[in-house]
């Protein structure tokens, strides 16, 4: 059993637990039931639900202070203006950046990712130049290199896993020489939930200097993140796996190197000054933050991040990693299931297959009784053809979830299984 | 050859469906006519006769017999194979016209419409639509050559 050491490693921390029963009562959507049964919610991994507090906060916004940003003087201007850069604010603390210009407000990661091979991509890489990704990233950290390299002429290499689902370090190692450029990561797997040693990866890719840009979507809402620390040279999330509304997500970017990055889209907010002979663009993060944004949203992910510091990221890891731990061990014991991905440091979701079973029959059977889970490739189609397999069946847990939910889904997969063979 | 027109033979699933309150239990059916489905024989899966759309894999193939139009398919989803069967047992047999214009409202009567709004979880959409393009193919030769 891998997940022992991280459940130890987190139970040696000083530590509150945390009253799952009274954070439960925060999130409207889980008193509603699916097909007659209370709604069992384990599709974490692809967007968390809103607690209170971030419904509220949208309404607020919209029922208070509704204004367009950065341009007026008059007293919703400005207090729209004063929240959405508040936002701005947390996020610096949240992911402990050095300036509120090195946050970018992005539509979420599949955005953010883009902006960088765009704009950097673009200016920087040449025929021959190498970008470095693995094999467990999703498609959203593959296809925008891909067409990036096409454009270019770039070559871009792969990480292999071993079967446990973890990166092969020595093989990392060996795809980094002078032309590597960038290595773009993913933080904690979607589909395996693998934690990768990205400072590790980070610290080894400056050596032959390449810049990295680590995929947060996973990591954000478990792993307490420090971007000095890890020296990353981008980080980004999305809004909506935090808790968060959709449609908001960050680009963090060292700031040296966002201000040698030309723009990603031009429009308002992003310019100093427009003249038909030339323009001049804003200064950072505005420059990257062109047209008005997703104001809303914004405001709304400062109470979704605020609900995540008041539980402490590592009292929130605690619990998802007895989720987790209970889970695994009961899966285990179900004959013909096999668990996909392995690593010694995991966290928050497992995934699985049957035996002769498609999961995509699994996933209808438990939706039958109010159960919710991912089945499918989960954008990751590179990673399931390196695990020979059309897909998996999915359970990502997050705060609210319960070991009685986990039963609920052991029973009602055993009933699946004994009907669909 | 089937005498039931489409909306005959409709008209019997809404009506073993309507034996049914919980969805373990539609379900159960489904799984059961799934299983039952016969064998596609492996020549026939092949690329060609994939139906796009779906997470399982669907294979679909068509054949015509005087003037109607006879299906044979496969999945690796029981639960798909479930679903197809019925789409067979309402459309297999019947005139290229008829399965063209076919509204298949049972799908909806079932409570299955949840797969037609998931086009992308399990292709019933995708199947509807190859199979009628089948028969609007065959419609279309008979035309060409008559
Ligand atoms: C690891 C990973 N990267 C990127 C993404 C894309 O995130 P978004 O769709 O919010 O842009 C996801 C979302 O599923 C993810 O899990």
């Amino acid at each position: 059993m891998n997940t022992d050491s991280t459940v130890l490693k987190h139970s040696t921390l000083q530590r509150k637990s945390i009253d799952v029963a009274a954070v439960r009562k925060q999130f409207p959507v889980l008193t509603r039931e699916v097909k007659g049964h209370p709604l069992v919610y384990f599709d974490n991994a692809a967007t968390t639900q809103k607690p209170a507090e971030v419904i509220h906060g949208l309404i607020n916004y919209y029922s208070h202070t509704n204004a367009n940003i950065h341009r007026g003087i008059h007293t919703l201007a400005e207090e729209a203006t004063a929240a959405y850069e508040a936002t701005r604010h947390l996020v610096m603390h949240f992911l402990n950046a050095s300036s509120i210009e090195e946050i970018v407000f992005t539509r979420g990661v599949t955005e953010s990712v883009n902006l960088v091979a765009y704009s950097w991509g673009r200016q920087q890489i040449k025929e021959g130049d190498e970008i470095i990704i693995s094999t467990m990233e999703h498609h959203s950290n593959i296809v925008p290199w891909q067409i990036l390299c096409e454009e270019k002429g770039a070559v871009l290499k792969v990480i292999p896993i071993n079967d446990a689902g973890e990166l092969l370090l020595e093989e990392y190692e060996k795809l980094l020489s002078s032309n590597t450029r960038l290595v773009s990561i993913v933080h904690v797997s979607n589909a395996l939930g693998t934690v990768n040693p990205v400072k590790q990866i980070i610290e080894k890719a400056h050596k032959h200097g390449a810049l990295v840009l680590v995929d947060g979507a996973q990591s954000a809402a478990h792993i307490p993140i420090d971007v000095q620390d890890l020296d990353a040279d981008f980080f980004t999330f999305s809004g909506h796996k935090i808790y968060g509304p959709t449609g908001i997500g960050v680009l963090y970017g060292k700031k040296a190197i966002l201000e040698s990055m030309p723009p990603f889209q031009g429009g308002g907010e992003m310019i100093r000054e427009v003249r038909f002979e030339k323009t001049t663009y804003n200064d950072l993060p505005y420059k990257f933050e062109a047209g008005t944004p997703n104001i809303a949203d914004t405001v709304a992910l400062r109470d979704a991040i605020h609900f995540i510091e008041h539980y402490g990221k590592e009292n929130i890891a605690a619990w998802e990693d007895e989720l987790l731990l209970y889970a695994t061990e009961k899966l285990q014991a179900i004959p013909g299931l096999k668990i996909i991905g392995e690593a010694r440091e995991k966290i928050s979701l497992v995934s699985f297959v049957i035996d002769g079973i498609h999961p995509q029959d699994i996933g209808i059977m438990l939706d039958n009784r109010g159960i919710a889970v991912r089945t499918g490739h989960h954008c990751t189609q590179p990673l399931m053809n390196r695990f020979g397999i059309p897909g998996t069946i999915r359970a990502s847990f997050a705060i609210y979830n319960t070991k009685e939910e986990i039963d609920s889904m052991i029973v009602a997969l055993e009933n699946a299984i004994r009907k669909l063979s | 050859m089937t005498e039931k027109t489409i909306e005959i033979i409709e008209e019997e699933i809404i009506e073993e469906f309507s034996l049914f309150d919980s969805w373990d239990d539609k379900y159960e059916y489904i799984i059961d006519l799934g299983k039952k489905l016969p064998v596609l024989p492996s020549v026939h899966k092949i690329d060609e006769n994939r139906v796009r759309g779906c997470q399982s894999t669907v294979w679909l193939v068509a054949e015509r017999k005087a003037d109607r139009v006879y299906y044979q398919a496969d999945s690796d989803s029981v639960i798909v194979k479930g679903l197809i069967s019925m789409l067979i047992r309402v459309l297999s047999g019947q005139r290229a016209d008829d399965i063209i214009e076919a509204k298949l409202g049972f799908i909806q009567a079932i409570g299955m419409t949840t797969h037609l709004a998931q086009t992308r979880s399990n292709g019933l959409v995708a199947m509807v639509k190859q199979m009628k393009s089948y028969a609007m193919a065959f419609k279309l030769m008979d035309k060409s050559s008559g």
